[in-house]
């Protein structure tokens, strides 16, 4: 059976307490919300803490506030099945709704969270491996080795930004509050992201994501969609997020960010930009999705050939946009439309 | 009473076990969670342990340096391959090249060096990483072309050539001469990826060791027997003093036939600490266990005539093995010699090699070597029957083999009902409508529009293609010969009666979820007239119960069945005269049901079971009686004859209906149709679960499932990915039940738990073809491999997606037999040990 | 470092001391004795080790007992109230729906969940309700069978 290493376990009741613990056991602590994708790592030794800092605990992290009008505070503990449940996010904010229903399977989706989600490590299938197995291949850069085994030549991690819902609260313009001892900040989403396999987040590890806060809909219409192999279990190796605000059958504003094909999710600003001014026809749509397939570089580290995802990025693209604009459902394309 | 077996019981209305849709016998212990599987087990002061695997996929084994392991506190013991005696061993007695913890090599990543009993798992898998093993690597072969290319680079010393497990070759008339008389004679190539069981029970085993040198091993184990002889051999304990017992298997599909070194290790363990040890191997461990499918690369070049009919069937194919033999060479017998039981074949060559490389090493996994060619030749039929103009369930079942003949080579065929099957799935899934149907929307061959290139429709225009596909197969109701050489039952049943009016069933077959433990309930309890509650059925265990060979091979209800039917049939015998003399009655006049036994037109008088017992057991002593089976002897005299005869063959015809997107190539399974001819429906409910999950299981081959290899590890040892399909990828699969009475079967059973796998496989294939007009030839099917063949169609070339060559590679001269094709069947009923 | 925890599993209040990096999978099997819950990976992969956690189901290899004081926890061995079986068990056992078995534990409080929560659930549902249950026997046909005849059967009681 694969065990959890043994580790000090610290339940604090509130941010403040979780902050201090975090601080004072440095670079030995780290933060642990649902653990759907900290435990798998530490069974295969890719996370080695001595002290976890549990947010389960902290009451003020869980659930939702607010609504479409004035827009959503979600607190980061919220589990993801309680943000796909929930009925002003489902009817205002579909894109981010469908993302954490998709999140691998329902009950993985009742222990993991939004924060956890968004914070989700990423992954390379050298990476999420045994120790055993990792030795038997030669360990890499991320994990207990100095090379990259998908890029043997770059300097770098190209490891894969894994979140479903990461894209989506980019493209729905969603900013996050950080915690720490040091005090509290409130940035955009996108500037909790890097583009490194290894440093993947630009916060500090001391702070806590506490809330994620969803700008008011203020009529913007959005869709995500998923490109993996099973309907269920699996990571994105693909995901498409896309937000419009129409007025009238015209764009008004859009926004278009792919997730799981980099380090970090990818905005489309060129796409984006294109899609202004027109309406949603499919000639339109087309050609941005074209564009908007620029920005995607998958690699050879996760399932399907990464040829394929590139070349799905514009199909999903173009599926999500046509969805948005009425022109056939997201998901499983209607039969025979033609 | 000793006249055919199921004498009294004429007609299908007058069983009143047979035939019913009863739970299984183990169901009740199986949803309270209290089977107890061999990782359940917990015994008092036991010790937990843990193999130190190689990180080499090839390499010569130096120094093994236990010391450091051995000072970790909570440490029992720590062994290598130098505590064991020095014998290799393998299940086949011609491929004797496994060592349960290699001492002079490792041949693949995952090999076992070391093993550690400790007081926990934790202190076993931290001891094991202080286990310092010296290697000299040398070079990994990783492929068939690899292995070819590298005679230097041996990875055993043993076969047929360098790297060359087995070479084969078999010849059955006049093959020259069959194509000469074709009208079409077609060539192709086709290759079938390797996949792995993946039972969710992970394998595990507990052994303990007795101060007075007697040992238990409880495993998930699907052939006890083997397992017994082997760890005699192995760790040279006489046999007498081991005991094997299978504990019920949470799924094996051939992945736990083998003896494996977790088992070895536990007992050597076991011996020396005076502990039981329990080791339970993980996820990954699994995968490096496999012995599962082939991946094999096949040729094969058909002739027929205008109207469909095979004049002869020429096929050669390579097997990648992996590291060792384990069952490959019956393995490699397999991918030739099933073919020819569908369809009349009259001449037939069949070369085949299995190569060895440095992954772990495939085996039997269901239907054992027989869904690759079997994917091959239904895939072929499709095109040939496009060539010809013909509608390829029609063209079937005009060359159904018949019933009651021999094969080209050798084989005896019974009863067959693959016509029924046809007709069934043929008429339930609308075949004739929409065969045509969809074609003439325009899909097909010659589209007149190119499908649209990903993306360029703006997603408005993307389109998903119908299509429907069919392919029929064939597969053996148990292997016609044990693994080891002898004359002896493959499979034996003790009943006891006692006089509470309980029977105990002994038997050694092992239940892994097919329910083998309840046919071995239902069977006495139709012959004697008592409710299957009132037998409890001991099965599995060594030192108890007759040996039964094993859960392979689709053999154990129709042998453990037909030993149980025999025993039933002699303690009947017993207690009906011991009645008839009570009752002043002849014996043959009565009649054995409702727990009671008398004169049907005198049924006041009737004498409950349990007293019925009570005066046979006074007139004739303890109520035990055994029954025993072999097969017939019916292996073709020839060299390499062995492998393929069986009592009887199943058959199955599928119908699928599916969608592929044709912008991502991705494909939605609608409907699985089956027909399924498995003589008779023992109890109709576990028969279609049998085939609910063969179909499952073809479908994931099929579509997704690959046991994958890179820089020389495996890529995807885990179930997350390593994709097996879910709820949401399963479709509605229906069922149907063809029941043929076979004469060689427990009241006219065959199997059900292997064969229906093997026409979803090419189904699949031929409805993608039907829908968007590209030929797979290599499974799994993926949507890069729809897109590359939709690539080709828009480029107007030939729309096929799968290997292009095949190996450099000499096969044996063919042992050349004379085609039986066409010869009555022998006589049915001689068999071993029935009266 | 170890915990004293007090469990409630099954409606039974159990006081355990154990390290707090063993799971809830660990602890049910290895300190209670409830062998009833399976694993198949151990890793989140399979949902063969889920039980119930108030009511939801969740995957025992990935939770931590630390973090479910106060909660009620529910294994296959709860299922059956007073030596009645649960009519998913009843279901499970006369459909042929558990073949080897060893998924069955967690496919059946997983469905389990789903009829508290949606007394008659479509096929679909059911899939859907299931699809991190993988089961490698059964081909999910008698399962999704089961679990409507148990629904079924709820709504009309016999
Ligand atoms: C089999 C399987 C399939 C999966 N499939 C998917 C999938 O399809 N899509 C997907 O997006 N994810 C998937 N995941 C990953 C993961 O389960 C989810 O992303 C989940 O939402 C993570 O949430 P958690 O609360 O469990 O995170 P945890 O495991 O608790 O934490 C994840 C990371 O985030 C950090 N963290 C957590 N909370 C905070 C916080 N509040 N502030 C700062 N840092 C924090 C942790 O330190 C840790 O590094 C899968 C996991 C598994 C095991
Ligand atoms: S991208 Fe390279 S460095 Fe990063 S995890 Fe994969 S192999 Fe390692
Ligand atoms: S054992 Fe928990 S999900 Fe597989
Ligand atoms: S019944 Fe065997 S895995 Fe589901």
């Amino acid at each position: 059976m694969m065990r959890l290493p043994p580790f000090t376990y610290l339940a604090p009741r509130t941010v403040a307490d979780a902050a201090q613990a975090l601080a004072s056991h440095g670079a030995a602590a780290m933060l642990v919300a649902g653990g759907t994708d900290l435990y798998p790592n530490m069974k295969r030794r890719q996370f080695e803490p001595t002290v976890l800092v549990g947010l389960l605990a902290i009451r003020e992290l869980r659930g939702v506030r607010g609504g479409a009008r004035e827009g959503i505070t979600l607190g980061s503990c919220t589990t993801l099945s309680a943000v796909a449940a929930h009925a002003e996010i489902a009817a205002h904010y579909p894109a981010l709704a469908a993302a954490a229903g998709l999140v691998s399977s329902p009950q993985l989706r009742n222990m993991g969270t939004i924060g956890g989600n968004v914070c989700v490590d990423t992954r390379c299938n050298y990476y999420n491996q045994t120790y055993e197995w990792r030795k038997a291949v030669g360990f890499c850069t991320k994990k207990d080795g100095a090379i990259c085994l998908v890029a043997p030549g770059s300097p770098r991690c190209w490891a894969v930004s894994s979140s479903d819902t990461a894209p989506v609260l980019w493209s729905l313009g969603a900013r996050v509050r950080l915690h720490s001892p040091t005090g509290e900040r409130t940035i955009p989403v996108e500037a909790l992201f890097r583009d490194d396999g290894i440093e993947y987040l630009a916060k500090r590890p001391d702070e806590i994501l506490t809330e994620i806060l969803l700008p008011p809909a203020d009529g913007w219409r959005s869709a995500y969609l998923k490109l993996r192999r099973r309907g269920s279990f699996d990571f994105p190796v693909l995901g498409v997020a896309v937000a419009v605000r129409m007025e009238g059958d015209v764009v008004r504003d859009a926004r278009i960010v792919v997730g799981a094909v980099a380090s970090q999710p990818r905005p489309a600003p060129a796409a984006a930009a294109a899609l202004v001014g027109g309406r949603l026809t499919p000639e339109l749509i087309a050609r941005v999705s074209g564009l908007a397939a620029g920005p995607a570089k998958p690699l050879d580290n996760t399932d399907f050939t990464h040829p394929y995802r590139k070349k799905m990025t514009r199909v999903f693209v173009a599926r999500a946009l046509a969805s948005l604009a009425g022109l056939a459902p997201a998901g499983w394309p209607a039969e025979e439309v033609a | 009473m000793s006249e055919d077996p199921r004498g009294s019981f004429e007609g299908k209305h007058e069983f009143t076990v047979i035939g019913q849709p009863l739970p299984k016998i183990d169901a009740w212990a199986k949803v309270i969670g209290e089977t107890k599987y061999a990782d359940d087990l917990f015994l008092p002061r036991m010790a937990y342990g843990r193999l130190l695997r190689s990180p080499h996929g090839h390499a010569r084994v130096g120094r093994v340096d236990t010391t450091r392991a051995r000072a970790l506190p909570g440490v029992y013991a720590v062994i290598t391959g130098a505590d064991l005696p020095r014998v290799r061993f393998g299940i086949l007695p011609v491929s004797q090249d496994e060592e349960a913890l290699c001492t002079e090599k490792v041949r693949m990543v995952g090999d076992a060096v070391a093993a550690v009993a400790a007081v926990d798992e934790e202190t076993a898998e931290r001891a094991c990483r202080l286990i310092d093993v010296e290697y000299e690597p040398l070079p990994a072969l990783m492929s068939i072309e690899e292995s070819l290319a590298h005679p230097e680079v041996r990875i055993h010393e043993y076969g047929d050539g360098p790297n060359v497990h087995k070479n084969v070759s078999l010849q059955f008339g006049d093959i020259e001469a069959a194509f000469a008389r074709a009208d079409l004679v077609r060539e192709d190539v086709f290759f079938f990826e390797g996949n792995t069981h993946l039972p969710m029970e992970q394998h595990a085993a507990v052994a303990a060791a007795g101060p007075d040198g007697k040992l238990t091993l409880w495993s998930s184990t699907q052939t006890p027997h083997y397992v017994h002889r082997l760890l005699a051999k192995i760790l040279e304990t006489p046999a007498a003093h081991i005991r094997v017992v299978a504990t019920p298997v949470g799924g094996g599909f051939g992945g736990k036939l083998d003896p494996f070194a977790h088992e070895i290790a536990a007992c050597r363990l076991s011996q020396l600490t005076g502990r039981p040890v329990k080791i339970a191997c993980t996820r990954e461990e699994v995968f490096y266990i496999h012995r599962g499918r082939h991946p094999v690369l096949m040729w094969i070049k058909t002739g027929f005539t205008r109207d469909g009919d095979i004049t002869g069937c020429h096929l050669r194919t390579w097997l990648d093995g992996g590291a060792y033999g384990s069952y490959g060479v019956a393995s490699t017998f397999y991918t030739g010699v099933i073919n020819p039981v569908t369809y009349k074949m009259p001449v037939y060559k069949f070369e085949g090699a299995r190569i060895f490389t440095n992954k772990p090493p495939c085996g039997p996994k269901r239907g054992h070597g027989t869904p690759q060619p079997r994917f091959a030749l239904e895939c072929q039929l499709d095109k040939a029957a496009e060539q010809l103009g013909l509608d390829p369930a029609e063209m079937r079942k005009r060359i159904l083999a018949e019933p009651f003949t021999k094969t080209a080579n050798h084989l005896t065929v019974t009863t067959i009902g693959l016509g029924e099957c046809i007709d069934r799935v043929v008429e339930a899934s609308g075949w004739r409508t929409k065969w045509r149907g969809f074609r003439s929307e325009g899909a097909s061959t010659a589209p007149s529009e190119p499908p649209p290139e990903p993306g360029r429709a703006g997603g408005a225009r993307a389109r998903t293609r119908r299509g429907i596909g069919i392919a029929c197969s064939a597969y053996l109701t148990g292997a016609g010969t044990a693994v080891y050489w002898n004359n002896m039952p493959h499979s034996g049943v003790i009943l006891r009666a006692d006089r509470s009016g309980g029977v105990a069933v002994l038997c050694g077959a092992t239940d892994i979820g097919q329910g083998s433990d309840s046919i071995l309930a239902y069977l006495p309890a139709e012959i004697l007239g008592i409710d299957p509650k009132d037998v409890h059925v001991h099965p599995a265990d060594t030192s108890l119960t007759p040996v039964d060979l094993g859960s392979y091979s689709s053999r154990v209800t129709l042998m453990c069945g037909m030993a149980a039917i025999q025993a039933s049939q002699r303690l009947r015998e017993v207690i009906a005269q011991a009645v008839a003399r009570k009752l002043e009655v002849e014996p043959g006049a009565l009649a054995f049901r409702e727990r009671k036994v008398g004169v049907a037109a005198d049924w006041e008088r009737a004498v409950p079971f349990a007293q019925a017992v009570e005066l046979a057991e006074t007139t004739h002593g303890v109520l035990a009686f055994a029954g025993s089976y072999a097969p017939p002897k019916r292996a073709g005299k020839y060299k390499g004859g062995g492998v393929g005869p069986s009592p009887c063959y199943s058959y199955s015809a599928c119908v699928v209906e599916l969608s592929v997107d044709e912008e991502t190539g991705e494909i939605e399974l609608h409907d699985v149709w089956i027909g399924h001819d498995l003589g008779r429906a023992l109890n109709p409910l576990l028969a279609e679960g049998q085939i609910e999950g063969s179909v499952y299981m073809g479908i994931g081959e099929a579509l997704m499932e690959g046991q994958i290899f890179r820089k020389g590890v495996h890529k995807n040892p885990s179930l997350l990915e390593y994709k097996s399909p879910t709820t949401l990828e399963t479709p509605e699969i229906h069922t149907f039940l063809v029941e043929t009475d076979d004469p060689e079967g427990p009241f006219g059973a065959k199997e059900a738990g292997q064969g229906p796998l093997l026409p979803v496989i090419p189904a699949i294939a031929n409805a993608v073809y039907h829908a968007v007009g590209v030929r797979c030839d290599e499974v799994p099917i993926t949507p890069e491999m729809i897109l590359k063949g939709l690539e080709l169609r828009r480029q107007g070339r030939p729309a096929r997606v799968g290997p292009a060559r095949i190996p450099v590679f000499t096969f044996k001269a063919p042992v050349v037999v004379e085609s039986a094709f066409g010869q009555p069947a022998d006589a049915i009923a001689v068999r071993p040990f029935q009266p | 470092m170890k915990a004293r925890l007090s469990l409630t599993v099954n409606g039974e209040a159990h006081d355990v001391l154990v390290p707090v990096h063993k799971t809830l999978l660990e602890v049910l099997r290895e300190d209670l004795g409830l062998t009833g819950t399976k694993h198949g990976c151990e890793l989140g992969e399979c949902g063969t080790c889920t039980v119930l956690v108030d009511g939801a189901p969740v995957l025992s290899c990935l939770a931590l007992p630390v973090d479910l004081a106060g909660a009620t926890i529910t294994t296959v061995e709860g299922m059956a109230e007073g030596g009645r079986l649960h009519p998913l068990q009843q279901a499970f056992a006369e459909l042929g729906a558990a073949q080897c078995g060893y998924c069955t534990p967690g496919i059946l409080l997983t469905a389990q969940a789903l009829l508290a929560d949606r007394p008659s659930p479509t096929r679909q549902e059911i899939r859907e309700a299931l699809a991190g249950n993988l089961c490698r026997c059964t081909g999910y046909t008698k399962i999704l069978d089961a679990v409507e005849l148990a629904a079924l059967r709820i709504g009309v009681p016999r």
